[in-house]
């Protein structure tokens, strides 16, 4: 080493360095690598030692990852600029979902491409907060009545479209993700009130709106045994699963529930059943900690954002993220109706992984592009 | 605040979207207390339930049935064994076109319509995905074809399983038994848990008598099944207890002899050994093939079986009841010493008939002619009516059914075989209770011959006879004589039990009445002396010949034994042991519609002696041409009818 080098670094770059110069949140980076590679130690399990499936979802994880920094490299106002174009593509694309969707699982909401399959109400899930976020940053906050309508209306028409095909799950999650956005820039308490006030009235209409399996799938929440075979059939297995691991769990490969088929999409949307049983109350405490941990940098990342597209942006995404958390674990140990939502970053399927990594992204971008004197 | 502000508050902004945020984090935390509270509620409060659960989801427990005790003879015969047996199984759900597959196995082994109908009602009843049995019972060959045509028989297996086999096919069969299919009716009085895995049970016999030991305990093999309920593996396999051998008194080479001597008599055979009760051979006459009841019989062959005239599936040996006819005239002489109602010096003459006082009726001795004088020897030697007659009369009928009775007539005897009859030994207490009728004089009269209402199986008088032998000394007739635990190999003796004893006041009661019996055997004109003339070794014995019901005396008048129609012919009797002087046998014979006693039944019961005692048979029966002077005679006595020798 030449000792004549002043005024040089003499280290060589840190893994820090590095992945600052790639706009990667470190924080959330381990987070996101944790459950993700829970993920697919679990995947191996309860898909029944297959490596095949393991590894198309590692692969997919790994294209979610270069996804994320892909994203992270643009600087957030790009995306502001960006989002109304988006949005519109997607509502065009959710129409000819609808139009000539194919049919998977009597729904319609895959779109072939040739080379790809994918969903683009899984898109919306992104350009939703995005626009709503991109239209507030130019409004008075809190909004006022016109503004709050117009935002409503944007979240309004692709969830209208969504259920249509019918995918009650992910339109829940696009409204939550318009909604958060919304709530996040000041909406005022006595309309969410008033909302909540109206749409509990609105129950039996609701209720009358609902396809016949979606009704079922309530009730049976309300009584499992109404239907031990059908619907109630899922839940009562996936608690089996869950009550029978325990504080400790039977130990990975060890879960019987899963194994022997008692528990019917064991690798999708009931994998954390597989989590519950064979590691125990441990195991599913350790990961709803990690999931809130990414919750929680999220909420960090928007709080220290630079403008309201940013902030409303971040904090959306991260509630939307706890949402989905919420709902798919609520729904697995019987505390919700048994919507399609997927166990983020675990659950075998690709198109929400991508989505996901690519949400975070942007909140890496968000992270990573301030300029500190111009606060 | 609903203020207008035509520029941003940032900082006003910032506050609220902070505030927002806390608002949001709040949230986050309660939603996830709630969720963390329902996983403690399920993994930690209801853990145990659900584990039970779990198991109960996964855990199919499958019985493993024990395997059958065989049975011996008392030589180590196998009487009863387990064979091999090889059953043809499909699984349909392997199968894709059923019909061609039937077809096609029709081809290759012997399928009945009543085979196919059980097979596709079990299929209906069963999981796709388990083997349902086609055909039970393949021969080799026919293992060998579906074999050979393995490849091309998909769905098509060959099971080994183990299914009853009785060596001596027919003999014995009475006292071996069968087992068969388990009926709704045995489901009723077994427990079932016991039966887990059995499809058969003891339905006769000694299988049905030692049931519980024959069986054994089944095992249980604990398989993992998935959520289709198809078995994956073993987890634990208990095994179960296989059931006890067991070796029986019967002497097989013995028991063959008789059926063989019985030639093709309907009747029954009963051997004990005295000193102990054992059963050494219990014949029954038809008989039938176990085998027909293992591989479950079909209606019309049961069908035939229960019509058939000569019944076949009655025991005769424990179940029929026959008059002992001049069997009982041992007993009552030593009656009539013990009571002191007479000695054996008394004699009566007997002119062919007597009167009762007071009555115009006739009672006839079975010689036409009469005796002349007899004493007690004379009497039991000769068979004479009128001696006994005079006898009863001066017992009467109370102690005469005391005396009997210590003699186990007309009680069960208490024998390891199910169903038996109790016959009958009639009392003034029981005709006013059954007929509500006081006792006549002249009842006593038959009753002392051995007719009238009393009824004795031959197992009774083979009992009564093994008294006499043993002077006394009385034992519960069994057939087992112990039992082997194969898996540890201990052995336990079936313990005899005694009677109490039938103790006279003068012990030479005893010698006078056996020496009549043996005189009987042995000395000329006795009714057995052309039985027991020719045997190397000392026979007691006493003929009888019972009168069917059913013949008037008109009938009995007109017609010789060849003119009377066959199912009205006389009982032939015969009891004996031997040798007299040292009792190892003891033995009663039974041989319907067949005439006469001495003639017919003595020579069957010489050669089971012959062959117990000699280990060969070496009396040659006479030709079955009844000899003139002891033919039952015609009589024209009025009412209930006399003995013949």
């Amino acid at each position: 080493m030449p000792l004549l080098e002043v005024g040089r670094r003499t280290e060589e770059p840190s893994l820090s360095d590095w992945l600052e110069h790639w706009r990667i949140d470190s924080w959330l980076l381990v987070l996101l690598l944790l459950v993700s590679g829970l993920g697919l130690v679990v995947l191996y399990s309860a898909s029944g030692h297959d490596t095949d499936a393991v590894w198309a979802q590692g692969k997919r994880l790994a294209l979610g990852f270069v996804v994320m920094v892909a994203v992270a490299q643009s600087p957030p106002e790009w995306y502001r600029t960006a989002s109304p174009w988006l949005y519109g593509v997607t509502v065009l694309l959710l129409i000819l979902v609808l139009i000539l969707g194919d049919a998977a699982k009597g729904a319609q909401r895959w779109l072939d491409l040739g080379v790809i399959r994918f969903q683009p109400s899984e898109m919306m899930k992104l350009a939703m907060p995005m626009l709503v976020a991109a239209y507030l940053h130019h409004r008075l906050l809190p909004p006022s009545i016109g503004t709050m309508s117009v935002a409503l209306a944007l979240v309004a028409v692709p969830a209208m479209l969504v259920m249509q095909q019918p995918d009650l799950g992910t339109a829940l999650l696009m409204i939550a993700a318009g909604g958060f956005a919304l709530f996040f820039g000041g909406l005022r308490w006595r309309w969410i009130i008033g909302a909540v006030l109206v749409v509990t009235a609105a129950t039996p209409i609701l209720w009358h709106q609902l396809h016949d399996y979606q009704r079922g799938r309530i009730l049976t929440l309300i009584n499992p045994e109404r239907d031990p075979l059908g619907a109630g059939y899922h839940i009562t297995q996936s608690k089996i699963a869950i009550g029978s691991g325990g504080l400790f769990g039977k130990g990975w490969l060890e879960g019987t529930q899963a194994k022997l088929d008692f528990l019917p999409e064991s690798h999708t949307d009931f994998i954390f059943s597989v989590i519950a049983e064979e590691f125990g109350l441990i195991g599913t405490l350790f990961l709803l900690l990690l999931y809130l941990g990414i919750v929680g940098r999220g909420l960090v990342i928007a709080l220290r954002a630079q403008d309201t597209f940013q902030r409303l942006l971040a904090a959306a995404l991260s509630l939307k993220f706890f949402v989905y958390v919420f709902i798919n674990i609520g729904m697995v140990i019987g505390l919700l109706p048994v919507v399609g939502v997927p166990l983020p970053l675990i659950s075998y399927g690709g198109t929400s992984a991508v989505s996901l990594l690519a949400g975070f992204g942007m909140l890496m971008s968000i992270q990573t592009h301030r300029k500190l004197l111009s606060n | 605040m609903a203020r207008y502000e035509p520029l941003k508050n940032l900082h006003r902004e910032k506050n609220l979207f902070s505030s927002r945020i806390a608002v949001g984090a709040l949230v986050c935390v309660g939603l996830s207390l709630l969720l963390i509270g329902r996983l403690v509620r399920l993994q930690v409060e209801d853990h145990r339930y659900y584990t039970t659960r779990a198991d109960e989801n996964r855990l199919r427990v499958t019985p493993v049935p024990p395997v059958r005790g065989l049975i011996f003879d008392r030589n180590g015969v196998v009487l009863a064994e387990n064979r091999p047996a090889f059953v043809l199984d499909v699984v349909p759900e392997q199968v894709e076109d059923m019909p061609a597959l039937i077809a096609q196995l029709g081809g290759l082994v012997q399928l009945t319509d009543a085979d196919i109908t059980r097979f596709e009602e079990r299929v209906r009843k069963t999981p796709r995905y388990r083997g349902v049995p086609l055909r039970s019972n393949l021969s080799m060959e026919e293992v060998a074809r579906i074999e050979v045509n393995r490849h091309d028989l998909g769905g098509v297996e060959v099971t080994a399983g183990l299914t009853r086999n009785y060596p001596l096919g027919v003999s014995a069969a009475h006292v071996i038994g069968y087992v068969g299919g388990i009926s709704e009716a045995d489901l009723q009085r077994i427990d079932t848990t016991a039966y887990q895995g059995l499809t058969q049970i003891g339905k006769a016999g000694v299988e049905r008598s030692q049931e519980e030991r024959l069986r054994g305990l089944p095992g249980a093999k604990i398989i993992e099944a998935n959520a289709l309920g198809r078995p994956l593996r073993e987890l634990d396999h208990r095994p179960g207890k296989s059931g006890q051998n067991l070796v029986l008194s019967l002497d097989a080479r013995v028991q063959q002899v008789a059926e063989t001597a019985l030639g093709e008599l309907n009747g029954a055979v009963v051997a004990l050994d005295p000193r102990n009760g054992e059963v050494i051979a219990l014949v029954s006459k038809p008989g039938f093939d176990p085998h027909g009841f293992v591989e479950g019989i079909d209606v019309a062959s049961y069908q035939a079986l229960l019509e058939d005239r000569s019944r076949p599936l009655f025991n005769r040996a424990l179940q029929g009841q026959y008059p002992p006819g001049s069997t009982v005239k041992p007993a009552m002489a030593l009656a009539g010493l013990e009571y002191n109602v007479t000695d054996p010096e008394h004699r009566e003459f007997c002119g062919g008939s007597m009167q009762l006082p007071g009555s115009t009726r006739r009672y006839r001795c079975w010689r036409r002619q009469g005796h002349g004088w007899m004493d007690m020897v004379s009497g039991v030697m000769h068979s004479c009516d009128i001696y006994f007659y005079q006898l009863a009369m001066t017992l009467g009928i109370d102690r005469i059914h005391d005396a009997m009775i210590q003699f186990g007539l007309g009680d069960r005897t208490g024998i390891d075989l199910p169903l038996e009859s109790t016959g009958l030994m009639p009392s003034r207490e029981w005709k006013r209770r059954t007929r509500a009728e006081a006792w006549y004089p002249g009842e006593t009269l038959n009753i002392g011959i051995g007719q009238g209402y009393t009824l004795t199986t031959p197992l009774q008088l083979a009992q009564m006879t093994a008294r006499i032998a043993m002077r006394g000394n009385g034992f519960t007739p069994h057939v087992l004589r112990a039992s082997r635990d194969p898996a540890s190999g201990t052995s336990i003796d079936e313990t005899t039990t005694g009677l109490p004893p039938v103790v006279l006041s003068d012990s030479r009661h005893w010698d006078k009445v056996i020496q009549a019996m043996i005189d009987t055997a042995h000395q000329p004109g006795g009714t057995a002396y052309r039985v027991g003339s020719s045997a190397p070794y000392l026979i007691a014995a006493k003929t009888g010949t019972a009168q069917v019901a059913g013949l008037s005396q008109e009938d009995r008048v007109a017609r010789s034994l060849e003119q009377t129609p066959l199912h009205l012919r006389d009982h032939a009797l015969f009891i004996a042991f031997a040798p007299a002087d040292d009792p190892q046998i003891a033995i009663a014979v039974l041989a319907e519609h067949a005439g006469h006693g001495g003639a017919v039944s003595g020579p069957i019961a010489r050669k089971v002696m012959d062959q117990y005692l000699l280990g060969e048979v070496r009396f040659e029966s006479p030709p079955p041409v009844v000899p003139a002077l002891s033919r039952p005679t015609p009589r024209p006595t009025p009412e209930p009818a006399n003995a013949t020798p």
